[in-house]
């Protein structure tokens, strides 16, 4: 078989984190009954006139500017024409041209260190949605006029391989959701992506004819994908066949592609500006302010907790997997607690209750502060870390803060050392042999008396208190 | 530059209009017209002026992002040709 080079193109679809829709203003809430978000603006009823949503097109700005593209400080909508029964208007008002697009010109570093250049970042309304009965076929117009982002990387593309292109999504779906501009709910199609991919013999500088790949429904989808159609190209052009160009659909269950359409016959869309809209303009010092209001980016955000909070690279990897852990991080820390200590009951036993409870951290019943509270409670000697795993259950179980399990159950610490003493008098005097055996030389028995005195104590004695005194007392 | 039958053909399928061979030709010989009258315009020296897509000099025209309810569903079904299940019936399409 001959060597291939692939060539992965992305074009990925993001619903806009809005109340209400591109150009009218019904709600976007996903489900609902059919057609019952709808308006004759979002229905294309002759007259309606069309008003961009001002919070749509901040969103846009922001993603443009967080993924580095040139603003195009002049930018106007276009209506790209066809017919589909999805497409009440016989347009869909979109963004044509180089850089009329909100966003131009910009690039995305993956963890790997590769660029990856975007063409442009631009902003559209998604379509109704076609439903197939037994007996007929019905439209939903509630998505139809959703505020739609369209995000497209450079023409020849960076990426070259579906571990790129896995990696690619997975970056860019983590950052739209920092920025709070997408929920990135691959599952639901709030976040689509469809690559186009076409390969070429090593040496050749021609590339080859291209598919695009559609329903791609996670991140394992898109790199399992991506790697099929590679496979499936290099086989047919080795068989002496061409590769068709053309929009293939991924079953999931079979794991392979399929033929879904030929390319129109006519890509014929006829794009010319919107006259119902006016153009927008965009201020400097607006792009500025913008550009400064920024959040901190998921690999900056990772790269500080490596560098100045001294986490591993696994650590950070996991608090900064999603933004809404690394939050709840960040309160815990700022409230006094050592980012270590916060980051190990964080990931280990609150992320199990919470894994248990199918709950997450941006709606953790425990709230940071709360945490904080328990953990500076063993800081200050208060409880030890074995009773405040016990407090932590109890809070998740409960809801009351720390301090009022721990006093409710009576479980504070006791560093009063006449009442450890008594405890210690009693675990010697119950177990002569052992006592034996230390006073022969075997150390490791302290260890055994430590655990009795605990488990005497319920848990409650101060250890170096009991580490202290049994040393003294077993050897007077 | 004259536009050929081919282009009024492929006009009509862009629009979905089904012509027989005289309305090509007429609309043939319509469109050739229209065309004169642009290609005059072009003849114009506009080096200088900017372009202007819009009649209106208006910009950033925004709404703020603020539900405001529209139709219920019997009132967005009422001029439905077919209606079924709260959905507008159109002719079966065949994916693939
Ligand atoms: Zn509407």
């Amino acid at each position: 078989m001959a060597n291939y080079l692939a060539s992965v193109g992305m074009e990925v679809h993001a619903e806009l984190r809005t109340q209400t829709k591109m150009f009218c203003r019904c709600p976007v809430e996903f489900g609902g009954e059919p057609n019952t978000r709808v308006c004759p603006v979002c229905l294309g009823l002759p007259g309606a006139l069309p008003v961009p949503n001002q919070q749509a097109i901040q969103l846009v700005l922001r993603t443009a500017l967080a993924l580095n593209c040139q603003i195009a400080m002049h930018s106007t909508f276009h209506r790209k024409n066809y017919f589909y029964p999805d497409l009440p208007k016989g347009y869909q008002i979109s963004q044509y041209g180089d850089t009329n697009p909100i966003g131009f010109n910009g690039y995305l570093d993956l963890p790997s260190g590769k660029r990856v250049h975007i063409r442009r970042v631009h902003l559209e309304e998604d379509t109704g949605k076609l439903i197939h009965e037994s007996d007929f076929s019905g439209m939903d117009f509630n998505r139809a006029g959703v505020p739609l982002m369209e995000i497209v990387t450079e023409f020849p593309p960076d990426i070259s391989n579906s571990v790129e292109a896995k990696e690619y999504i997975a970056l860019l779906r983590q950052t739209l959701i920092y920025l709070g501009v997408c929920d990135g709910k691959m599952e639901h199609g709030s976040l689509r992506c469809e690559p186009n991919i076409s390969i070429r013999e090593t040496g050749s500088d021609r590339f080859g004819t291209k598919t695009e790949l559609k329903n791609l429904a996670s991140f394992r989808a898109v790199q399992l994908g991506v790697q099929f159609e590679v496979a499936r190209q290099a086989t047919v052009l080795e068989g002496g066949g061409a590769v068709i160009q053309e929009t293939r659909g991924w079953d999931e269950s079979k794991e392979a592609s399929y033929s879904m359409r030929a390319k129109e016959e006519e890509n014929d869309y006829r794009y010319f500006p919107d006259p119902d809209l006016m153009p927008m303009q965009f201020e400097q010092n607006e792009v500025d302010r913008l550009r400064d209001a920024l959040p901190e980016l998921p690999v900056a955000k990772r790269n500080r907790y490596i560098q100045s909070l001294g986490l591993s690279d696994y650590d950070a990897d996991v608090l900064t997997a999603e933004v809404e852990r690394a939050n709840y991080f960040e309160e815990v820390v700022a409230a006094g607690i050592e980012p270590k200590q916060a980051c190990n009951w964080m990931n280990s036993d609150l992320a199990m209750l919470l894994n248990d409870a199918d709950e997450s951290f941006g709606a953790s019943r425990i709230a940071a502060s709360e945490l904080a509270g328990l953990l500076s409670m063993i800081d200050s000697g208060e409880i030890s870390g074995k009773i405040a795993k016990q407090v932590l259950r109890d809070m998740f179980a409960t809801g009351e803060s720390a301090r009022q399990v721990v006093e409710r159950k009576g479980l504070t610490q006791v560093s009063d050392e006449s009442a450890i003493r008594l405890i210690i008098q009693n675990v010697i005097q119950d177990n002569p042999a052992a006592v034996e055996n230390y006073r022969a030389g075997q150390q490791n028995v302290l260890g055994f008396f430590v655990g009795q005195v605990m488990k005497a104590s319920q848990g409650r004695a101060n250890p170096e208190t009991v580490q202290r005194l049994l040393r003294e007392l077993i050897n007077s | 530059m004259p536009i050929s039958l081919e282009e009024v053909r492929h006009v009509a399928r862009l629009a979905r209009l089904e012509l027989d061979e005289a309305e090509v030709l007429a609309l043939q010989g319509e469109l050739n017209a229209l065309l004169g009258h642009f290609a005059d315009l072009q003849d114009i020296d506009v080096s200088g002026i900017d372009p202007a897509f819009q009649a209106m000099s208006l910009q950033n025209v925004w709404a703020q992002d603020v539900i405001q309810r529209g139709f219920t569903r019997e009132q967005a079904l009422r001029n439905a040709p077919t209606s079924k299940g709260g959905l507008f019936v159109v002719p079966t399409i065949i994916e693939g």
